[in-house]
């Protein structure tokens, strides 16, 4: 057997392999959700109706994927121009950094100039923190999938140090918690009355932002032409070194907005598990979005929804949530495969 | 040896699709003990196929391989090795770290078995070697070893398996006249000991030198098979392009002032490619500079010096009068050098752009197509399509991605690219290379209207009798070394290969350096 690249793929060949992944995926679930002892359909209505089925459960899951919307669009960005950021955990942290170190009293400013002061700061931190590599990268060819990962340990240790020392919340009671923000730096609610904040607008407003930069913008072009093709765009006269570090800076950036809007949002402060690995999820997000920024926003409620779901249906039915885990794990390496399958066909000599 | 009657080799009515295409259409060939058969047809006309097909790496779709009257099973990539089928690729299949006697053995004895016998083995290396004038040091490090050698270790590692049928497949590509010559006296000894061979070429006095039978392929028919006694090289050049093919007519250049000077230019040697070594040279409007030379000779470091991917390391680049500070593919292009990339798939186009992006790829940055940072994608598409009809690019229109055109036609679209602001330098580096004859004769018209509308050429082929029938001064470049500039017409092949392998170059003091080359 082998594989025959495909040269005009039919509309059926592009979306039947996706389609068919995910229902494998559906049903892979259930398997596991029967050894785990459980009905599989009733597991799956669960976590369908865990996820989507009140109001409360809909609204929740809007806020679990906007932080993944956040990431998720750093590592497109990112993955696009094949630069490998698998540090969004690191850059969200930065953003939360900066966010309580502003916006616990340093500047006591109104909202109207304290929030965007804090985002562009948050910005900023998870920029310049992937900048690091970017450079280490373009000067010295020092692998970015190495120094970044490794960032995130670093950096998770350095907020740890933080939270232990400096930052450690005198009305905390011990706790390794940073102080809470003021009311001004808070996001507002969308809706008076319904548990759900701006940074989920901020999320749908930069996934569109970053649809127009890579389709219509010279920059996104740059980026394009580097990722497919890194030797004919250094030919055709794009510097490429220098799209490498812009690209580095937006997905920083991006990552960074994930952690602002988590404590400005959601948590009110900083704490060791601001985030349950939103940085890597972003990777799965990001993948299963074919790296399409408005595919990003889609990709993040799918996996969002499974997160939010299995919560809740974990306790109703007594199967571990890891089953959410194992779920989207099963989702990507079918979506990968179904990928595949859309541009090459199997060949049986 | 006159050829015998035994048929050693018969591929009977071999037809294989791909898709629309039909690579090959039920062509039939055989080969007699003794003999040399020439494949002979253009880039495309089957040729590879039909010996992908011979070796397994293919299943035909009909037809059938016989092999000393033995059917090989369709498919079993060592079936025709076992057989006694031995290959040298174009493309050399050696580990360069190991030696020349690891090379011959690999595969053929156990990795896992006894201790390689290795004087017993030196010993049939250096007797086979001797005997069929391949000279080479069994000890040597493959890596060290010229391109010619190379070669000849391959034919080695072919006869140390005992072949008995022999396939070469272009094996002058990458040699000098004189290692032709050599190369040829091989063969006569093989055929002498009665092994047979089928020679790939396209060209045509290596054909009509070796063969004692041609069979022609075009578009993947077998047009004709003619007894090279019976024949002659206009005859032949007819038969595989179809038409009876003319030499161009070229007026006279009329050389006007140096446009971009090169003055006593180096580059350092990356791993084993050469660099430049004190090269000057002037590229004068309405002029054609033909650079000849075997590859991997500097070729690349030229290319890239007056393209702008590299800053020499010494020596003055002047563009226009001014010594150039700074240099890069941008200024370059915005200097006015059309450049014509030597692998038009890896840095010529991105194959997963459409055709609107791929023709852009050097100006996006300007107006009209970029402003203040945004794309004005309907003046690119606009481009793109005129390019499309002005260069006769043939494609479903500009939204196709890249990778679905041909070779021809995406060397259309680079023409059209870079040729279209009209250019006062144009860098072409194996501009028709692996093209048909239908879009070599354009490229090389194209090259042509952009001379005698008074720019300075830069041609850069290892195909000499493209680089004599268009140039209107030839240089050949060795180790680096630039030779000097030669007038159409005053030198002849023989001559030109002298300077390729490296000897004209007087002084004593290059003797060490180019001598590899010899």
């Amino acid at each position: 057997m082998r594989l025959e690249p495909i040269a005009n793929p039919s509309l059926g060949r592009s979306l039947g392999p996706p389609a068919l992944a995910v229902a494998a995926t559906v049903v892979i679930a259930s398997l596991l959700a029967m050894v785990a002892g459980a009905n599989p359909f009733s597991v799956l209505g669960l976590i369908l109706k865990g996820a989507f089925g009140s109001q409360f459960a809909a609204l929740e899951t809007l806020n679990r994927a906007t932080p993944l919307i956040f990431t998720g669009l750093a590592i497109a960005v990112a993955f696009k121009a094949k630069f490998w950021n698998i540090g969004a955990e690191a850059q969200l942290y930065a953003g939360a950094l900066i966010t309580v170190v502003l916006g616990t009293g340093a500047l006591p400013w109104p909202s109207f100039a304290l929030i965007p002061t804090l985002m562009v700061g948050a910005v900023l931190a998870g920029a310049v923190l992937l900048l690091i590599p970017a450079i280490l990268k373009t000067r010295f060819g020092v692998d970015e999938v190495v120094t970044t990962l490794l960032f995130n340990f670093i950096f998770l240790l350095f907020i740890s140090m933080l939270l232990e020392g400096p930052l450690k919340d005198p009305m905390g009671m011990g706790w390794p918690k940073s102080a809470r923000v003021l009311s001004e730096a808070r996001l507002p609610r969308i809706v008076d009355g319904l548990r759900l904040h701006w940074g989920f607008g901020l999320a749908i407003l930069c996934a569109v932002a970053v649809w127009v930069i890579q389709t219509r913008s010279t920059l996104g072009y740059e980026m394009r032409a580097v990722g497919l093709n890194r030797e004919a765009a250094a030919f055709a006269g794009i510097p490429v070194n220098t799209v490498l570090v812009k690209t580095a800076l937006m997905s920083g950036g991006l990552a960074a907005l994930a952690g602002f809007s988590e404590v400005a949002g959601l948590k009110g402060s900083l704490t060791l598990d601001l985030s349950p690995g939103f940085g890597y999820t972003g990777i799965i997000v990001a993948m299963l979005a074919l790296l399409n920024p408005l595919g990003v926003i889609v990709t993040a409620l799918f996996v969002a929804g499974i997160f939010v779901g299995a919560d809740s249906m974990s306790r109703a039915a007594g199967v571990p949530t890891y089953l959410a885990d194992m779920m989207l794990a099963t989702a990507l390496l079918l979506m990968v495969l179904a990928i595949l399958l859309t541009r090459f066909r199997v060949v049986r000599d | 040896m006159k050829p015998g009657s035994e048929v050693v080799l018969r591929l009977d009515a071999i037809t294989k699709r791909f898709g629309k295409l039909v690579a090959n259409d039920a062509i039939s060939l055989s080969l007699r003990k003794g003999e040399v058969v020439a494949l002979l047809g253009e880039n495309g006309a089957g040729k590879t196929t039909l010996m992908n097909i011979l070796f397994g790496q293919y299943t035909a779709d009909s037809g059938s391989v016989e092999v000393f009257g033995q059917t090989l099973p369709p498919g079993n990539s060592r079936a025709a090795l076992d057989a006694g089928v031995g290959m040298v690729h174009q493309h050399f299949t050696l580990a360069d770290n190991l030696t020349v006697l690891e090379n011959i053995t690999l595969g053929v004895q156990s990795l896992f078995g006894w201790r390689v016998n290795k004087a017993e083995t030196s010993l049939k290396i250096r007797r086979l070697s001797d005997d069929f004038r391949l000279k080479v040091d069994p000890d040597a490090r493959v890596g060290s070893l010229s391109v010619g050698e190379r070669q000849r270790v391959e034919i080695l590692k072919a006869l140390y398996r005992d072949v008995k049928i022999l396939i070469l497949d272009e094996p002058t590509a990458v040699l000098t006249p004189q290692e032709a010559d050599d190369l040829f006296a091989t063969l006569r000894i093989a055929i002498a000991n009665g092994l047979s061979i089928i020679f790939i070429s396209h060209k045509l006095h290596e054909v009509m030198a070796i063969s004692d039978r041609v069979v022609v392929l075009r578009h993947g028919r077998r047009v004709a098979e003619v007894d090279v006694a019976d024949t002659d090289k206009t005859a032949l050049s007819g038969l595989m392009m179809g038409v009876e093919a003319k030499a161009p007519d070229i007026a006279v250049a009329r050389p006007g002032k140096t446009l971009l000077s090169l003055q006593n230019i180096s580059t350092p040697n990356i791993k084993n490619v050469p660099g430049l070594c004190d090269v000057s040279l002037d590229l004068k409007a309405g002029q054609i500079i033909g650079l000849a030379g075997v590859s991997g000779n500097g070729q690349a470091a030229l290319a890239d010096v007056v393209g702008g991917m590299r800053m020499p390391s010494q020596g003055v680049l002047v563009l226009g009068g001014e010594p150039l500070a700074q240099w890069s593919p941008r200024k370059a292009v915005q200097s006015g050098i059309a450049r014509i990339p030597e692998d038009r798939h890896k840095t010529g186009t991105i194959a997963d752009f459409d055709l609107t992006e791929n023709t852009i790829l050097e100006g996006y940055n300007s107006t009209p197509f970029s402003r203040a940072g945004w794309m004005n994608w309907s003046k690119a598409r606009r481009f793109a399509t005129d390019i499309i009809d002005k260069y006769d690019v043939r494609c479903p229109g500009p939204d196709t991605r890249i990778r679905l055109l041909s070779g021809g036609n995406m060397q259309k679209l680079i023409l059209g690219r870079v040729l279209e602001a009209d250019p006062q330098i144009v860098l072409a580096n194996q501009p028709v290379r692996g093209l048909d004859i239908g879009a070599v004769n354009y490229v090389h018209s194209q090259l042509l209207a952009a001379r005698d509308r008074g720019a300075a050429v830069l041609l850069i082929s290892e195909d000499l009798d493209e680089i004599m029938g268009l140039s209107d001064v030839i240089h050949v470049i060795a180790g680096g070394r630039l030779s000097p500039g030669f007038a159409r017409g005053s030198m002849t092949p023989a001559q030109l290969g002298i300077w390729m392998a490296g000897q004209g170059f007087d002084s004593a003091d290059l003797d060490g350096e180019v001598a590899h080359a010899s």
